[in-house]
């Protein structure tokens, strides 16, 4: 389970995180929605501890990741696969060897027969060929490099999976590719996940609970039909602003 | 007018607090590196990566640049003492010069500019593409994976090309002396030996050393520290070349006062 509790963080004078509560059970897919600049990647980025929160609590598994010292947070990010926004994947390294760093535990990591096997599998998974393998990031289009970058966070067997703007600067039918693949990893893999997106189609397609961080605040919070039926002025500003006016 | 005091009050508060918050980012970083130096399987096999990309890369234009420095060197000594003092003296002053002098420094400028300027954008890409936090997000010390391979590399290849600087900018001058003076190869290697003492190699190679910790640790800091995408990347780039150079000259500048007795 993940639990933030009144988390706060500000940057010089802005503030970005403003007491946010959220609390994301096993086995749960929820989206965070909001518009670009609000604070969702920071919010993602204080539960895997590459952000410290000026107040409050970030609790995954029962750890308070704040005060989790340096072998205990990488344990736990151990746990944890991170899907960064355009997919962070290291330039220098080849896809295999992109996907060969996401084997957290150091025997899996050093077993060549596992490594191969593992690599693939993975590649399977987000459906690319098993060629790509062989292939730098360069070489990779945009929706490509998203797609290692999820099999490089799947690659350890995570507990937990992040996804920060999985389906920002694509097309409609890359995005809708990768959602579909995003619900499907959720439900095969049985992990948690927090999705963060500004994309409302896709947060209603994959979340079994959508949130609205605008500001710094949650401003709502429920199941997509509570989502849409919600009167919270935020929430209908965003929907009908994304939709164009159609109906959901 | 108070406003104006009060505004400079607040500019110079804000230039401290700035100065103190970088040292405190260097010295956090400086932990991180010691804490890297135990994961050796991790860095060993990339810092020999680094050191062949430092040594191979830099090898032609470091022995280019210093065959020009020996040789003019060896020709200006010859214009000016030729007549006045003996000729002989042209070797002892190309020698002591390069090894003492132009030899690490001219390394150690050279290698400010590209491995400096190549690691701070290598660093600061990574951290504005999030490279580094993908590294942190997967357990992984991104000191052991891109810190310390850099910095173990510079210590050791530079002082090497050092060396190799070192011999190919004599050879030049003494090249160069034989063409345009009138001096004998007895004459060159008489005057080379005879202000030559074993410790001015050491000290050559002792300040080799601390240029290329300069190098490294203020490029890596840059690089690793930076901020604000591609402008952010520009910004590293020329502070980590502009800041090793000036500490390369303060740092032989303050080796020369605290080592050399006469």
């Amino acid at each position: 389970m993940i639990e933030l509790k009144h988390v706060a963080k500000r940057f010089g004078a802005q503030v970005v995180l403003d007491d946010v509560t959220l609390t994301v059970t096993e086995g749960e897919t929820m989206a965070l929605l909001g518009p670009s600049g609000t604070g969702k990647s920071v919010l993602l980025k204080h539960i895997i501890g590459l952000i410290r929160a000026d107040s409050g609590e970030v609790i995954v598994d029962g750890l308070n990741v704040r005060k989790l010292k340096r072998r205990e947070l990488a344990k736990l990010r151990a746990t944890i696969g991170y899907v960064f926004q355009n997919g962070a994947l290291f330039d220098s390294m080849n896809v295999h060897e992109n996907i060969r760093l996401g084997l957290t535990d150091p025997a899996q990591y050093n077993d060549q027969e596992f490594v191969e096997a593992r690599v693939l599998e993975c590649l399977k998974i987000v459906n690319l060929a098993p060629d790509v393998a062989k292939k730098m990031p360069a070489e990779l289009s945009g929706g490509m490099r998203k797609r290692v970058g999820i099999a490089r966070a799947i690659a350890g067997k995570p507990k937990y999976l992040l996804y920060d703007e999985p389906t920002s600067g694509l097309d409609p039918v890359n995005a809708d590719i990768i959602d579909t693949m995003v619900k499907r990893l959720d439900t095969d893999l049985g992990v948690t996940s927090i999705m963060v997106t500004h994309d409302v189609r896709g947060a209603f397609r994959t979340a079994d609970r959508i949130a609205l961080l605008t500001a710094g605040k949650i401003v709502a919070i429920g199941t997509p039909e509570e989502f849409r039926d919600s009167t919270v002025p935020e929430v209908r500003a965003f929907l009908e602003r994304d939709f164009d006016n159609e109906p959901i | 007018m108070s406003s104006i005091a009060t505004r400079l009050q607040h500019t110079a508060g804000r230039a401290v607090l700035d100065s103190l918050a970088a040292v405190g980012r260097f010295a956090a970083l400086m932990a991180e590196l010691v804490r890297g130096l135990a994961e050796w399987r991790v860095w060993v096999p990339r810092a020999f990566d680094e050191a062949w990309n430092i040594g191979i890369g830099s090898l032609f234009i470091v022995l280019l640049i210093s065959s020009f420095a020996g040789a003019v060197t060896a020709l200006q000594a010859g214009y000016q003492f030729t007549g006045s003092i003996p000729i002989y003296v042209v070797g002892s002053l190309v020698t002591e010069s390069v090894v003492l002098e132009l030899g690490p420094v001219l390394v150690g400028l050279i290698l400010a500019g590209r491995i400096g300027a190549s690691y701070a954008a290598e660093l600061g890409t990574m951290r504005v593409t999030e490279q580094i936090d993908a590294l942190e997000s997967l357990g992984r010390s991104p000191a052991s994976y891109l810190l310390v391979p850099r910095v173990v590399a510079c210590l050791v290849m530079i002082p090497v090309l050092t060396v190799f600087a070192d011999v190919v900018a004599v050879g030049a001058g003494w090249l160069a002396s034989k063409q345009a003076l009138p001096i004998t190869d007895a004459d060159f290697v008489y005057g080379a030996r005879i202000f030559w003492h074993p410790f001015d190699a050491t000290y050559s190679i002792t300040k080799a050393f601390f240029f290329a910790a300069a190098i490294a640790l203020i490029s890596c800091y840059r690089g690793y520290t930076t901020k604000q995408g591609a402008e952010g990347v520009g910004r590293a780039t020329t502070g980590a070349v502009v800041t090793s150079s000036v500490l390369i000259l303060l740092l032989d500048t303050l080796l020369a006062k605290l080592l050399l007795k006469p």
